[in-house]
Parts: structure tokens; sequence; C-alpha cells
């Protein structure tokens, strides 16, 4: 069974649609780059899936199960996990605190009035396997707001992380990144798919991140699908090269 | 400094300023005349401390602001009024009833508001303040109208060997409520270090972020709502018992901003704040009223002043001062 399934979905804004009957596979352990020029669809597409709001028409499936119509929360209940474009944190908390918080609520204990010693031992533990898993050890007492861009988007990674997702929705991970962040970043992502075996969903505008890192790739144009398949095969793809690489040549 | 020597310190020294605080609290009836107080000043620093701390609960860790919470302090009030007036001569009972009434109602029409944000929901408070302000306003048979709830005092608290005269001696009321305080701030402190205090937390640092967490925003708001509406109930019936009255006022949303104002003025990001906005609004208003009927001006430009160049509030400048 594929971990996410997505069949003819749709989505209008009054008289604009900004997606029309895009559908996709993304296979267990896969890691997916969903590209496009400006204007493709990708964000609406990535709002769908992740349930910041519900198609017009069509089904997503997660792991077999239509969650077309599932909240956020609920998404995030069944394994979906996301970070956004403009990184989504809690600026006036450290970064312990920010991932504690996401260890909390997956482990079901957000409304717990107390915790046991052991039970806030346990969530330790956690927070911190998840801050070394991100590189974000030695920062974990730090504000977020006042790390440097790359730290915050891997602090919101590992936000992610903590929430224990089989399926990892990443919204321009290098967005606004300069060179050694952007590097960074690909690495962490790199060591999720591979040595996590995490199932990854990502839009990025970054073409150098975008071929290192994906199994495959979707391409979409103008709010509906153009093509999909390996980097090799994208790159050679004429009409993606139209579309798209041809442009910005 | 080490990182981990530098946070025990910090450690000690809030302990120390939380150890102070109680100290001062405990004692207040033995310094305040000292400095010209008296024992119900304090009492009144006290009751309206709670209830700028509870509104603050809501604002400034959960990031909503309630323009009407003077409506749960109201019932409050008005509740343990009744309980008196009419039902049992017990001055816990009256306590218990008013912080039920204005707690399950607030955590009733709660629900109706959650959906809303921002001035939407702080104009739908509002709303509902006013509307239990006119119905104590108008409703005379039983609320006493303009004149306000009468005919009820406080009973002396029966311990079979001997009973405490809460009436006729202020000191004990004094510390009747003060044991009423305690209680109410050490659950909002337990529950704001808990796992559910930090989705509060979280809620007012980036709603969006909480809700992709997998948090429920609007049970989450409703949750922390409905408790500051219990605290806030516990604040009115202690008002109603220090004045042996309850008068419509206690629902206007003109209270509501006052306790907006004193958790802004003492720092609504910080925990004791509210409390020390309160001592300096009760104390400013007891002594610049028996000057001046404008004491209410000078309030004003302490707002604007501190506002301005302290927009963290007086304890949250101070806690910036150590941070730095």
């Amino acid at each position: 069974m594929s971990t996410l399934e997505v069949k003819n979905v749709t989505k209008r804004f009054g008289s604009l649609v900004a997606v029309r009957d895009v559908s996709m596979t993304v296979a267990k352990g896969e890691l997916r780059a969903v590209i496009g020029p400006n204007g493709a669809g990708k964000t609406t597409f990535f709002n769908l899936v992740s349930g910041f709001f519900a198609p017009t028409a069509g089904s997503i499936l997660f792991e077999g199960r239509d969650v077309a119509a599932f909240t956020p929360q609920e998404r995030v209940g069944l394994g979906m996990a996301r970070t956004f474009q403009i990184t989504e944190i809690f600026p006036e908390l450290t970064v312990f605190e920010n991932v504690r918080i996401a260890t909390e609520v997956a482990a079901g204990y957000r409304l717990r009035p107390w915790l046991s010693r052991a039970d806030t031992a346990e969530v330790r533990h956690r927070v911190e396997e998840t801050l070394a898993l991100a590189a974000l050890s030695s920062k974990a007492n730090r504000l977020v707001g006042e790390l440097a861009h790359g730290d915050q988007r891997a602090a919101e990674i590992a936000m992610a992380l903590a929430l224990k997702p089989r399926l990892l929705l990443l919204d321009e991970p290098t967005a606004g990144m300069g060179d050694q962040e952007t590097y960074e970043i690909t690495q962490l992502v790199r060591r999720l798919h591979k040595d996590g075996n995490l199932t990854i969903v990502l839009i990025e505008h970054d073409m150098r991140v975008v071929f290192h890192l994906a199994d495959r790739i979707t391409v979409l144009d103008q709010g509906s699908f153009l093509a999909e398949g390996t980097p090799q095969e994208i790159a050679t793809n004429e009409a993606v090269q139209t579309a798209y690489l041809g442009k910005a040549a | 400094m080490k990182p981990e020597l530098q946070k025990q310190t910090k450690q000690w020294v809030r302990a120390a300023g939380v150890a102070a605080i109680w100290a001062a609290l405990i004692s207040a009836p033995f310094w305040m005349p000292l400095f010209g107080g008296y024992t119900a000043l304090g009492t009144r620093v006290l009751v309206l401390g709670l209830a700028a701390m509870s509104v603050n609960f809501l604002l400034g860790f959960t990031g909503v602001l309630s323009f009407g919470h003077a409506a749960w302090f109201g019932l409050g009030a008005y509740g343990a009024g009744f309980v008196l007036k009419w039902a049992v001569l017990s001055t816990p009972v009256a306590v218990i009833a008013g912080t039920l009434l204005g707690g399950i109602a607030g955590a009733l029409l709660g629900a109706l508001l959650v959906r809303r944000r921002g001035v939407y929901f702080a104009m739908v408070t509002i709303a509902f303040g006013q509307v239990f302000y006119y119905i104590a306003f108008q409703w005379s048979s039983v609320t006493g109208g303009d004149d306000g709830l009468r005919g009820f005092e406080r009973q002396p608290l029966d311990f079979g060997a001997f009973s405490l005269d809460l009436l006729h001696n202020d000191v004990y009321f004094f510390y009747f409520a003060l044991f009423c305080f305690a209680v109410a701030v050490t659950l909002m402190a337990l529950i704001l270090r808990s796992p559910f205090g930090r989705t509060m937390i979280a809620i007012r640092e980036n709603e969006r972020r909480a809700r992709f967490l997998g948090i429920p925003i609007e049970f989450h708001i409703w949750a922390a709502f409905s408790l500051s509406c219990f605290f806030m109930a516990l604040a009115g019936a202690l008002y109603a018992l220090l004045n042996n009255f309850a008068d419509p006022r206690v629902f206007h949303y003109s209270l509501s901003g006052d306790f907006v104002i004193m958790a802004v003025m003492g720092g609504m990001r910080t925990f004791w704040g509210p409390l020390l906005g309160a001592i300096v609004f009760v104390v400013l208003q007891d002594y610049i009223s028996s000057v001046t009927v404008n004491w209410m001006s000078f309030i004003g430009i302490l707002i604007v002043l501190i506002v301005l160049f302290f927009p963290r509030g007086i304890l949250g400048l101070i806690e910036q001062r150590r941070a730095a």
C-alpha cells in the first residue's frame, strides 16, 4: 500500500482553479519533490494534503484511508506532519521547549494537568533524541526566535519529527537560505530519508536540492499535472523544459 | 558562568522572589499600617489581584484578550450574595457557590466564543458582560437593581472547637481571602507548568504551528477560558464578601478594562505581574481618590508611560534587566 495517494484533487477559490485534477502516488520510504513555476499551485496542493483546507473535489488517501475531510489535527494523529514555507515556530520559547510541546502532544499528554517523574524523564529523553537527530543539541536552551534562519528551519523540522510522523511534508525547506544553510538542511533531510527511512514529500525551488534528494519528481504547471518521473526523466522531459526549465534558461 | 550554573542561579533567584512575595503577603496586616495602609485595603489588593491574574491567565499565557471578564467576576459576587441572603449562612459555601456559578456560566458561554479571534473575541466578551450588567440592573426584585444586592454579611468561620469572626475582624478575613488566593494561584501555577499549560503558551506563540502539531485549538482555548472564569468568579465571590454588598457595576465592562489595565501595567507575560499591577492600581486609587475625584486620569498617565516605555510592564522590565 502506498503511503500517500492523491486522486484527482481540484481546489477552486471562487472562479479561480488553483489545483485542477491532480493525482500523485507516493510509495512508502520514497522522497518525492513537487516542483513547478511560480503559480503552479504547489503550495495549494500542499495545503490540501496537509489539511489546511479541504479539496473541492477528489480524494486524498493516507495509508489507504481517505483523509480529505479530516482536520489538520486528525491528520497529525494519523501520522502526517508538515513544516511551512515561512517558518512557524514558538519564537519566545527555547528550542527544547518547542520540541517538548510537540513531543508531549504526540505522546497524548496535551490535556494532562501533571506528569509523573517517569513520564517527564521519558519526554526529556525523546526531546533530546529528536534534537540530536536535527543537530540542535548544542542550541537546546537558546530561544528559537534568536537563532539563525537555518537553525529555525531545523527546529521546525525537529518539531515535525517529534510527532513521529510516517509522512513528512516539507514546504520549501531551504527557502531564503544561504549555501551553507541549504547544504545543512539538505543533509538533514537526506539523513531522515536514508537513515530514518521516512516518507517525505517536499516542495522546493532550489533545483540542486531537488535533484540531489528526490527519488521521484512531480511537476505542476498552472494548477495542473504536467509530468512525473525520476530526476533524470524530468531533466530530459521536453514539456517540463518548455514550461519550466526552458523559461529559466 | 557556565550555562548550567547560570540556570541554577536563575532558579534560585526566582524561588527567592516567590518566597519574598508570599512572605510579604502573609505579613501584610503587620507592616501595612506602618505605611498608612489598612487591612481591608490589603484584602482588596488580593481580590482584585486574583482577578487580574485570572484575566492574565488567558491574556498573557493563551494570548486571548477578554474585555468582559467582569461578567464572571460579577456572577461570582452575586452568587455568593444570593447564597448568604437566601440559602445557607456559611462563608465557604457562599464562596464555592459563587465560584461555581461564574465558572460554569463562563464555560457554557465560552463555548460560543472560541471561534472568534482578536478584536471579535474581545467585542463578544464585552457584549456578554453587558448583558449580565443590564440583567442585574433591571431585575430589581432579585438583584436589588441599581441599589445593589444588600442584606447579607460574611459569616463566622466555624471550626467546631472555635470560630473566627470574619465579619468584625478584618485580619481574619484577610487571611481567609489569602487562603483562597493561595489555592487559586497555586492551581494556576501548576496548570501553567503542565503539558496542558504548555499548549496554552504554544497557542499564544503561534496558533498555526500549534494547530499543525495536532492541538485542537478551539478546545484548548475554551478550556483555558473556562478555567480563568472559575478563578475570576472566585475573586468576585470574595469581593462581595469583602464589601458585604454587590451592585451591577461588578459586571460592567469598565471593571473588565481595569483588570486588563492591571495585567498590562504589571506585566502580562509574567505570572506575578498582574498582582503588582493590582497593588499599584488599588493603592493609587485609594490615595489619590482621597485628594481628587479625577484619580483615573493619574492612572491613565501612568498606563501611557508604562505602555510607551516599558511595554512588558513593571515586572516584565525587572525580569528583562535581570536577564541582561
